[in-house]
């Protein structure tokens, strides 16, 4: 395995380019008219999760987007998914 | 492969590709009858695997009805009639890629009458779990579903499309993992490489996606490529691109390589 400072040089303008592109998401929703739906709402609990000091925040990130729901529809409304549980 | 051009099949030849199993799937649309169910298995294992062969690479596949096209058990049931027409074709290795879509009764139903038709013919099956918010759900239902199985060995069963928050629970309860690999949306290289570096390299395989939507059938050779980077042995990089593939394959007696 990499040492941390290894890993920093292979992935950090990477990682850091994707940051920014996350925050240039945000800047670009509250440029534009009409309103958000749950979906922007579950990106931004997810946020904080990246600053826990926790070892599995990819783990906990997807989980926060997962339906948690226990009840079986016995057909589907539609046959997509759209990253959230919007239902 | 149905929904990739030839070039690809050349690509995956000069990445050393020597076999590859393509599931059955959706076809970017849903089918009108069972009629198309028919003419997609034929081009499964008549036509694909001349198209593989010519660049040298074997080409083996799985047969259902895909989750998506699922939900209506009638016509699903239509389609199953087929598979026993199409089971003892020389590259059929198995039942798949079935599971779960949107998370309904309707589709666990026809799930589970695809996981008997496995166990009737003694088959390896390949299970595709619902993609983003309807993943967690999916898999634990499919995980409860398979435990009512009571005679379904579980190292014959590949639950694929795994990521961080389905991968432990899949592998604890004694099936193979399979991390279907994109460009983007799902599991990255990066990903995949991470889940191997925390959960080990037994029972697991990784895949590219190589489907209607956004996606690379060359992942696999990328992410060799990426572990190396982040200084995995060629013996590491081995067993998960070849030796496992291979060893969870070989449980069908057709997959010869």
């Amino acid at each position: 395995m990499l040492k941390k400072e290894e890993l920093l040089d292979l992935q950090f303008v990477d990682a850091r380019a994707r940051l920014i592109d996350l925050a240039a998401f945000l800047d670009r929703l509250d440029r534009h008219e009409g309103s958000a739906d749950i979906r922007l709402r579950y990106f931004k609990e997810a946020l904080p999760i990246l600053l826990e000091d926790r070892p599995d925040r990819a783990k906990a990130v997807l989980e926060k987007f997962s339906d948690h729901s226990s009840d079986l529809p016995e057909t589907a409304p539609f046959q997509g998914a759209t990253g959230a549980p919007v239902n | 492969m149905v929904s990739r051009t030839t070039d690809d099949y050349e690509k995956l030849a000069l990445a050393g590709c020597e076999a590859l199993c393509e599931p059955a799937f959706w076809a970017g649309f849903d089918r009108s009858s069972a009629d198309g169910f028919h003419d997609y298995f034929r081009q499964l294992t008549e036509y694909e695997p001349k198209r593989a062969a010519r660049f040298g690479i074997k080409h083996f596949c799985w047969l259902c009805i895909n989750p998506k096209e699922a939900d209506d058990p009638g016509f699903a049931r239509e389609v199953m009639a087929l598979i026993p027409d199409f089971i003892e074709k020389e590259n059929v290795l198995g039942i798949g890629e079935i599971g779960l879509n949107k998370n309904t009764r309707s589709e666990l139903k026809i799930f589970e009458e695809h996981v008997q038709i496995a166990l009737d013919h003694d088959l390896p099956i390949l299970i595709h779990t619902p993609h983003l918010e309807d993943k967690l759900k999916g898999t634990r239902l499919i995980l409860d579903s398979l435990a009512s199985f009571g005679k379904l060995d579980r190292s014959k069963v590949i639950i694929d499309h795994v990521e961080e928050h389905t991968v432990a629970e899949v592998l604890d309860a004694g099936y193979w993992a399979g991390m279907t690999l994109y460009p983007e949306s799902k599991c990255t290289p990066a990903r995949a490489i991470d889940i191997l570096e925390v959960y080990g390299t037994e029972r697991i395989w990784m895949n590219s996606a190589c489907d209607w939507g956004v996606s690379d059938p060359m992942a696999v050779p990328k992410c060799a490529l990426e572990m190396r980077r982040r200084k995995h042995t060629a013996e590491q990089i081995e067993k998960i691109v070849y030796t496992n593939p291979k060893e969870f394959l070989s449980q069908s007696p057709k997959f010869r390589i």
